[in-house]
């Protein structure tokens, strides 16, 4: 019918009309309660360091995050924004990860070892001052996530055809958010059709990505469960975050700015009652 | 006209503005534009739009030239200067959302700008240049909104920028060439979104020049308001400011507080998902949709899935999505009814309540896929199988490819002369066939039902199953109902639309009784006040 619109138009309906019947399929994704689903809740940062463990062991492996600079873990409202604590009984000052419960000055990101030490663990192609050739070196903090592979057809190549999307806007990239990240990381089925895997969650049920998590595979140093279920569950409050860093600036400053928005509308609404109330209107 | 009424003259105080006023009397033009400036004094609060309109027109501006700034219009740094925005950019990520959400917000504070104008009859005698601009400005907030979305180069904004040049190319003749010329090229690409930055940075100043326009088409022809009455004496009205400004501000604290809260705590609950996709012109995203604010066109577009004699659908539904805001523009002429305001309008202001619906309708179905059933069918099929009897089957050859069917039809009565109760003939090549029949066994059938197309085939696969293998073929005749689709919906929609505009509001102006008009506009509010 809509062909008679435009081609393009017709491809979108034929689509529209197989993903509806294969969405039938695909299961609401199962909704978990992130730390961030209220309108006032923040990260659990302890769990989004996880989530970056679990993303730099197992899932960079094969999916960029080029919008993320390894600074951007350490800026304010990153998972490992430093802090300089005063310790009350010795007066010192101590460097830690995340916000002390009482003050704290922020430790710029130039100075945080933690990024630093990550940035460093990762080698980045360059080109070399001296020869002009490629080569590798390690990270620096203004690097950007390091890429698995030089270009799409490299990752293709290496997927059985297949390209790992980009995970920097996952979240909000797709219909469910964090909880359709964690539900499809545990949704697999353990059917296999050719190089595609059974997953309940996935649009059509089959997906090109197989089981990337197993347990016990990523060690942490918490003593949180290594389970499969509790991987997805971080690395999907990770990719929360990356896709959305300033969410708790944003709640917070949103809050302060409503407030004084229903004082004005408040004031606003006792000089309007003041102007008219000698006229009948 | 309205000038008479004015609460107050210009006088300058000092030495300066009396030099000044006999230069350059801005100041003057100020003071009786928005000081002196008499308004009736039964304005409610529908009519607080035009100012909350005026501020988002501002924030659009003063964001969109900060976002200019940082934004990269190139097909491979958009998307990711958008992302910068979000994340390095000072106070980006608030800029940014503010944007977005102001484009949503302009729009709902121009539909019920414009949904208030209907009702009130505002845009009659001798409004009809006041209402006339405001089309204008709509029209070009449409672009303006269509450009803008364009912008990130997500999947989104780039399948969207797609369909809508495609709907270019219906037009007879000139349309494939409009199409190469708005594009800059055959496809959406680099060209594309070069002009449409471009354009999307110069039409906000087009809208506020024409914005000037609307304000001296109002200033001139004085406010409509609720009674539709004329402003007949200084006590029908009230200077602009103090009350009407003031009335304005608090309700456009009221609309940034909605604002607010979409900016701070749903910032992308009113885009798709799809448009966090970079931009793939390979992949076609499983649903195409445009803005909420577009959906009830994108509707009146698509409701025409049928040719209406030489016209074929598709250049019926753009004319249809053209005509609907076309009508708007000669709405002045086409309402006959000398009562302006619906209050006193019992029978339209009953066919307003509808069309609003109707619009709202249109919305919904523009987001929904158009082959959606919505009302209960039964989709049915009989099957017709032999069970039990000998299977006979015969190859043949027909002399040439263009004797095929009479090949296949004269194996297939050979069969039945040979007592075959059933045949089917299956190809295998351009002149190679394979004749099948079952002679004997008992003639079985069974009507198999769903409540959709695909549940039908579900049923038909189960009997299948069931009856096995050992049956060689079933004879299926399929029924399709008629079905109550997104489609039909958005049909009936339409049709009320254009309904209400060339039928209903003519034969209404001249047919309708009022129920009785206040002679004006102090005197029933007065007497109401009074007597509470």
């Amino acid at each position: 019918m809509l062909r008679a619109l435009s081609a393009a138009a017709a491809v979108a309906v034929i689509a529209t009309v197989g993903v509806a019947f294969a969405a039938g399929e695909a299961e609401h994704p199962h909704n978990y309660p992130y730390s961030f689903d209220s309108p006032f809740g923040g990260y659990d940062m302890a769990q989004v360091q996880r989530g970056f463990q679990v993303y730099n062991q197992v899932c960079s492996a094969c999916h960029a995050m080029d919008h993320l600079a390894y600074r951007h873990l350490g800026e304010e409202g990153g998972p490992f924004a430093a802090y300089y604590a005063r310790d009350h009984e010795t007066g010192e000052e101590k460097m830690q990860v995340g916000r002390p419960e009482h003050g704290g000055r922020f430790v710029d990101v130039v100075d945080n070892p933690w990024v630093r030490s990550i940035a460093e663990s990762h080698q980045i192609t360059d080109t070399d001052p001296n020869s002009g050739q490629p080569v590798d070196r390690p990270g620096r903090i203004s690097d950007h996530f390091r890429r698995p592979f030089p270009n799409e057809i490299a990752a293709r190549a290496s997927n059985g055809g297949a390209y790992p999307p980009d995970l920097s806007v996952i979240v909000p990239g797709r219909h469910g958010g964090a909880d359709y990240i964690r539900s499809l990381l545990t949704g697999y089925t353990g059917e296999t059709q050719g190089t595609l895997h059974g997953n309940r969650y996935f649009p059509g049920g089959m997906i090109a990505m197989p089981p990337p998590l197993a347990e016990g595979a990523v060690p942490y140093a918490d003593g949180t469960p290594t389970t499969t279920e509790q991987y997805a569950t971080d690395v999907a409050a990770f990719l929360a975050w990356a896709g959305d860093p300033h969410m708790e600036e944003r709640k917070r400053t949103g809050f302060v700015v409503l407030a004084f928005l229903i004082a004005l509308a408040a004031l606003m609404w006792l000089a309007y009652k003041q102007v008219w109330r000698n006229e009948a209107h | 006209m309205s000038s008479n009424f004015n609460h107050g003259v210009y006088e300058p105080k000092s030495g300066f503005t009396r030099w000044l006023d006999k230069r350059l009397p801005i100041l003057r033009l100020s003071y009786e534009s928005f000081v002196a400036y008499p308004v009736p004094r039964n304005l409610n609060y529908w009519w607080t739009f035009g100012a909350m309109l005026a501020f988002c027109l501002v924030v659009q501006i003063v964001t969109g030239i900060v976002l200019a700034m940082h934004y990269i219009p190139h097909v491979s740094m958009a998307f990711a200067s958008v992302e910068r925005i979000n994340r390095d950019v000072p106070f980006g990520w608030l800029i940014q959302n503010i944007h977005s959400v102001g484009a949503s917000m302009f729009f709902l504070a121009v539909y019920i700008h414009m949904f208030r104008g209907l009702y009130y009859g505002s845009y009659k005698a001798p409004r009809e240049m006041l209402w006339i601009l405001g089309c204008v400005i709509y029209l070009l907030m449409v672009v303006t909104g269509f450009l803008g979305y364009t912008l990130p180069w997500g999947q989104m904004s780039f399948w969207g920028a797609t369909v809508i040049t495609n709907i270019l190319g219906a037009i007879p003749l000139i349309g494939p060439e409009i199409q190469v010329w708005i594009r800059g090229g055959a496809a959406i690409d680099q060209p594309t979104l070069n002009r449409f930055f471009s354009l999307h940075y110069l039409l906000p100043f087009v809208i506020a020049g024409v914005v000037v326009l609307h304000i001296w088409a109002l200033h001139e022809a004085g406010q409509n308001n609720p009674a539709g009455v004329d402003v007949k004496s200084k006590t029908d009205t009230v200077p602009f400011s103090p009350h009407a400004t003031m009335k304005d501000l608090f309700a456009t604290v009221l609309f940034v507080i909605l604002f607010a809260t979409f900016v701070f705590y749903m910032p992308d609950a009113l885009g798709h998902a799809d448009n966090y996709i970079p931009a793939n012109p390979l992949q076609t995203p499983p649903e195409i949709v445009p803005e909420w604010y577009l959906l009830p066109f994108y509707a009146i577009l698509r409701a025409f899935d049928f040719n209406i004699g030489p016209i074929d659908s598709k250049l019926a539904g753009v004319t249809a999505m053209f005509l609907s805001i076309a009508v708007l523009f000669v709405l002045p002429w086409i309402d006959t009814s000398r009562v302006r305001s619906m209050r006193y309008r019992p029978v339209a202001r009953q066919c307003f309540l509808v069309f609003v619906v109707a619009c709202l309708i249109l919305g919904w179905c523009g987001g929904q896929n158009p082959g959606k059933i919505l009302a209960p069918a039964t989709f049915s099929a009989t099957l017709n199988w032999t069970q039990g009897g000998q299977v006979v089957t015969q190859t043949f050859d027909a002399p040439s490819a263009g004797e095929f069917d009479e090949a296949a039809t004269a194996a297939r009565t050979a069969l039945t002369t040979q007592g075959a109760t059933q045949t089917s003939v299956v190809r295998e090549g351009a002149t190679h066939a394979t004749a099948t029949g079952v002679i004997g066994g008992a003639e079985q059938t069974r009507t198999v039902t769903g409540g959709t197309i695909d549940e039908l085939e579900a049923a038909i696969q189960e009997v299948k199953t069931e009856v096995g293998a050992a049956t060689p073929f079933f004879a299926i005749e399929r029924h399709t109902p008629w079905t109550f689709t997104v489609t039909t919906l958005s049909q009936l929609a339409t049709f009320y639309y254009f309904f209400f505009f060339i039928v209903l509001l003519p034969i209404l102006g001249l047919r309708e009784r009022p129920t009785r008009v206040p002679d004006t506009i102090a005197k029933p509010v007065i007497a109401e006040q009074g007597a509470a």
